[in-house]
This record gives structure tokens, C-alpha cells and sequence, in this order.
């Protein structure tokens, strides 16, 4: 058998179908339901999204209003303790050693 | 006064959804024709064809008219069919032990005189149709498009997106692989 002859062949039987263009009864209400829906859907999407992008907005603006105020606000002199001290006299404060009974 | 696909489109784009339902009306027996040629069972036919409307709503923004909207439409169809038998590959691997009577008395005829099988049988269609479903999807478009529908190269490449020396190249492969199924086919029945 000549594989080149039967692909001719088939092609030539594929060409004579002439494909079914039936449509289901009512399909074009059940396209509109579904763009119904979807548009629906997409509204409370779109107005989500601008609401959560308003607040993004909003609370960059605050950040970026905290941040230049603190890089303007004149810094207390400093009173000899560094940080690591003032850190372990709070992390310590609650175990006062006058504190401590032996039973 | 009916309207024109134009207004029609004008007045959806503007927020008047009710204004598709003509366009669907319309074109839908072109579209579910393509989707018939891609899927076999009713219900798929039915999901290919109600994803394309919901496309062609959703992306009508794109739509800028320098082309007529049946164009869009349709390769818009051709683009969904496509990604329809990416997402089914099944079958593809089975072997052709359960092609039926017709089919096998269609085939004995072609191998003793390729003259006597006619190509507008039933037996043949189906037997065409169980090849092409045996295809990779991207050789089954290029074959129902450019062997099937006989569309030229340019025009597939438009429908398709593909670039013109990526479809040529796929085409020859494609007719490679087909003619790879039909050797496996004949081989299961007679060897």
C-alpha cells in the first residue's frame, strides 16, 4: 500500500465533509446569561480593585509623610547610654534579684 | 431599523451588553461549524464554542474594525480549537485494533485498488477523523487548515499568530507525522 495515495485519499475524504453548523436552541440566551454574570462579576472585581488601590495610594502617602517628618525632626542629644544598655535594663527589669525567695 | 455590525459593536464597547446577542445570533453556526471540525462530542463543541463568544466579548476592545469582525471572530474560534486539543491530548497513543467494519472494508478496497475506495464514503471520512485525532494538535491545525481547508500559508499564519517559516516548518512536520500514523495504521492491519 502507498501511504502518499491513502493520505491523498483521506485528505480528499476530509475535504467532502461539509461540517454541521446546527446551532442548540436558545444558545445565543445562554452566551448572554454567562456575559451577564461575567459582567457582574466583574464589576465588584473592578471596584475592589479601585478601592484597594485608593488605599494603597493613601497609605504610601502616609508612609512617605511619617518618613520626611522623622528625617526632619531634630534628634534628643544623645544621654551617654548606647542602645544594647538601655535593650538589657528593659529585658531585665522584671528579674530584680531582691526579688528572688529560696524556698 | 436593524443595525449594523458596526453600531452594534459601537453600543457594546459603550456598555449596552444586549447589543451582542445579534452578533452571536448571527455567527454562530460559522462558529460552531470550526469548533466541529476540532471536537468530536457535543458538549466540548458546545464549551468551545460559548469560550470563543466569552473571548470575543471580553476583547472586543481589540477589535479596531480594519478587518471585518468575522475575520476576528473566526480566528479567534481557530485560536480557541487550538488550545481546546492542547488541553485534551488523550487517545493519541491508542492503536487502530478498534477502527470499525466500514473502515476496515474502506481500507481493504483502497489496498486492492486505491481507484475503487471512494473518498466521499462515510467510511473514509471516519477514518480520517481517527487519524487526525491521533495528530500532535499544532499538525492537526496545520492539516485542517492548510490540507483540509486549503488555506495558503500567509493566511494561516494571520489565524494562527505563528510566523510564516514556523508554519512551513510545522506543515512539514506535520505531513511527516501523519504520514508516520497512517504507516503505524496500516501496519497494525495488515502485518
Amino acid at each position: 500500500m502507498n501511504p502518499a495515495e491513502l493520505h491523498k485519499k483521506l485528505i480528499a475524504a476530509a475535504r467532502t465533509k461539509v461540517p454541521d453548523d446546527r446551532v442548540p436552541y436558545a444558545f445565543e440566551k445562554r452566551i448572554m446569561a454567562h456575559i451577564a454574570a461575567r459582567t457582574g462579576a466583574d464589576q465588584w472585581v473592578y471596584f475592589w480593585t479601585r478601592g484597594l488601590w485608593r488605599a494603597a495610594g493613601a497609605c504610601v502617602a502616609v508612609a512617605m509623610v511619617f518618613g520626611v517628618v522623622s528625617l526632619f525632626t531634630p534628634v534628643a542629644p544623645d544621654n551617654g547610654n548606647d542602645l544594647s544598655q538601655d535593650f538589657e535594663n528593659t529585658l531585665l527589669a522584671s528579674v530584680d534579684p531582691g526579688d528572688v525567695t529560696t524556698p | 431599523m436593524e443595525r449594523t455590525e458596526a453600531e452594534l459593536i459601537a453600543a457594546v464597547l459603550a456598555g449596552d451588553s444586549p447589543s451582542f446577542e445579534p452578533l452571536v445570533v448571527k455567527y454562530n453556526p460559522r462558529v460552531f461549524a470550526t469548533a466541529r471540525r476540532y471536537a468530536r462530542r457535543e458538549s466540548e463543541i458546545e464549551d468551545i464554542v460559548q469560550e470563543v463568544w466569552l473571548k470575543a466579548f471580553h476583547k472586543l476592545k481589540s477589535f479596531r474594525g480594519e478587518a471585518p469582525f468575522e475575520h476576528w471572530l473566526m480566528r479567534m474560534a481557530v485560536r480557541t480549537c487550538y488550545d481546546f486539543l492542547r488541553g485534551h491530548q488523550r487517545n493519541r497513543e491508542s492503536s487502530f485494533s478498534e477502527i470499525s467494519e466500514p473502515e476496515e472494508d474502506w481500507l481493504d478496497r483502497f489496498v486492492a485498488d486505491p481507484g475503487s475506495a471512494p473518498e466521499n464514503a462515510d467510511a473514509a471520512k471516519l477514518l480520517i477523523d481517527r487519524v487526525l485525532e491521533k495528530l500532535p494538535p499544532d499538525a492537526r491545525l496545520i492539516i485542517q487548515l492548510l490540507e483540509i481547508e486549503d488555506r495558503s500559508v500567509k493566511e494561516i499564519a494571520e489565524i494562527t499568530g505563528w510566523s510564516v517559516p514556523l508554519v512551513k516548518v510545522r506543515a512539514f512536520r506535520a505531513r511527516g507525522e501523519m504520514r508516520k500514523i497512517l504507516s503505524r495504521m496500516t501496519q497494525d492491519k495488515y502485518l
